[in-house]
């Protein structure tokens, strides 16, 4: 195809736009809602997956070994479990670490009596973080087979809902995704067969001219496109601005929660969000049209 | 140029529309095809530019045996005829110009191309000074000017006109009749589906006469025959 052709398929499919104004404004609108929901959708799944992994990350299997297993045995205990696939990290607690964090945490100021004994002394221990906590039961299960190994300490509750957590969200997001990409789909696809309908005459016209089929399909094609596209970039604007208010407003008025609820940054976010939304705006336009196009312009 | 043999056409409700019909135009010939309604006109001018397909029978045009032609070479073949209708059929939101360099656009012909042919197709049609007018702002007759500019300009062999002069005042369907005629001396094939009955008896071409699907009668220099 010459390029001055394609020049004028794209100006044809651009000005199919104008042409058909109210259409094609309801439907850039529509697809703009579509696209704005998905993407809060998304804020919102991204940030509570976030939070869930940052919560998965603080979940620990800590592992006590023998009374008077030798140091060399206890330092080849943990490259074994450093070598293991689902653990991310493996800290070692010496009995005097576990005395001052267990001091920190529950004793405070009354740990003074305590001065020169450490009570938890042969508890030194490893923390095993985990990438995946769903993997925890296996790790579990191996670490009791372990010579050495006197008791494993794990978190099954807490591990089994945040995983449960991540597919349910996972799921849902899912199934509201593909409702609203269909709606869109139908959208572009009713939009596409109104121009149609309008500029039939125009099309037999071309067709007794002897244009060939991508000559006649393609504006239509384009103008399909370019209502995603148009309509997945305005939304975009809208959410980034959105975000930033509402980053803004949690940090100031919940800080309280800023423990529980971590928030992805607006540049990590949208190094994802922009593509994704453009590549599906492009899409919805893409199949939209070419659906009607090829339901409706049997040349 | 263009060749019948044998050619019917019966739509699904069974009657035929066109039966046995054959005929043979030569190249740089001038015809005109005359009927009342229901003849059968409408179904030819649809076989020859490949709108249908006959139930029988053979048709050549231009070398392209039609009923054998795929689907996609038919676009190629739709470049070697024109074709003009009694409602113009120009679109309304452009002007002259735009609407004689669509026809060249669609079939990708380079812009450089399509900025030498197009003036000189308005020229040909004497509306080189309203290139720039909107179709709506123009009489009948000049609307006609264009289409046939349009249907011209890809310079193809043959030339359809379908009622060419049915929307429009004695003194205009004979000027448009007058271009047919100058095209057709430039050696364009030239066939004319009409009713007027004054410019095929003044014109003194071939003339062929269809009836109930039939050709009843093919003449050169005929007349205009009543049907009764």
């Amino acid at each position: 195809m010459r390029i001055s052709t394609l020049w004028y398929t794209f100006k044809q499919g651009f000005k199919n736009i104008f042409r058909n104004k109210v259409f094609s404004l309801a439907t850039i609108a529509t697809i703009s809602s579509c696209i704005f929901l998905f993407g809060l959708f998304y804020c919102l799944v991204i940030n509570v997956q976030y939070s869930v992994k940052a919560a998965q990350s603080g979940v620990a299997v800590t592992v006590f070994f023998d009374e008077g297993l030798s140091d060399d045995k206890i330092q080849q205990i943990g490259s074994q479990i450093q070598s293991r696939e689902e653990v991310s990290e493996v800290k070692f607690v010496s009995s005097a670490e576990a005395w001052d964090s267990f001091k920190e945490d529950y004793l405070g100021e009354y740990a003074d009596g305590y001065e020169g004994d450490n009570p938890l002394e042969g508890s030194e221990n490893y923390e095993i973080y985990l990438k995946d906590v769903s993997k925890q039961p296996e790790l579990v299960e191996w670490l009791n087979s372990v010579p050495g190994i006197r008791e494993v300490n794990r978190s099954d509750i807490t591990a089994e809902v945040l995983t449960n957590v991540n597919t349910l969200i996972s799921y849902v997001s899912l199934a509201i995704i593909g409702i609203l990409l269909l709606v869109s789909v139908f959208l572009i696809s009713n939009t596409v067969a109104m121009g149609i309908s309008v500029r039939r005459e125009e099309i037999g016209i071309m067709r007794l001219i002897g244009a060939k089929d991508f000559v006649v399909r393609s504006p239509f094609v384009i103008e399909g496109i370019l209502i995603g596209l148009i309509g997945s970039a305005l939304p975009l604007v809208a959410i980034y601005y959105l975000y930033k208010l509402m980053m803004e407003y949690a940090n100031a008025n919940f800080a309280v929660l800023s423990d529980m609820l971590k928030f992805m940054s607006v540049q990590e976010l949208f190094r994802n969000l922009i593509p994704i939304s453009l590549i599906l705006g492009v899409g919805i336009g893409f199949l939209g049209s070419l659906i009607t196009v090829r339901r409706h312009l049997k040349v | 140029m263009i060749t019948m043999e044998s050619v019917s056409k019966s739509y699904s409700t069974g009657v035929p529309a066109l039966n046995d019909v054959s005929l043979h135009i030569k190249k740089g010939e001038f015809v005109f095809i005359v009927g009342d309604s229901g003849s059968g006109k409408s179904t030819l001018i649809k076989l020859l530019l490949r709108e249908l397909t006959p139930t029988s029978g053979r048709i050549i045009v231009n070398n392209y045996d039609l009923s054998r032609l795929r689907r996609r070479k038919v676009a190629k073949f739709r470049r070697n005829v024109g074709v003009v209708f009694q409602d113009f059929r120009l679109l309304k939101d452009r002007n002259v110009y735009e609407n004689v360099a669509f026809a060249q656009r669609v079939i990708e012909v380079p812009t450089r191309q399509i900025r030498k042919n197009v003036p000189a197709m308005l020229s040909l049609v004497g509306l080189a000074g309203k290139y720039k007018a909107k179709t709506w702002q123009l009489s009948g007759g000049e609307q006609q000017r264009v289409a046939l500019a349009r249907a011209l300009v890809n310079n193809p062999p043959i030339l359809l006109a379908d009622e060419p002069t049915g929307n429009l005042d004695p003194r205009n369907s004979w000027e448009i009749m007058k271009l047919l005629e100058e095209i057709n001396r430039r050696g364009t094939t030239v066939l004319v589906v009409t009713h007027n009955r004054e410019i095929v008896n003044a014109m003194r071409k071939r003339v062929i006469t269809m009836r109930k699907g039939i050709i009843i009668s093919d003449e050169e220099k005929g007349e205009y025959i009543d049907e009764d």
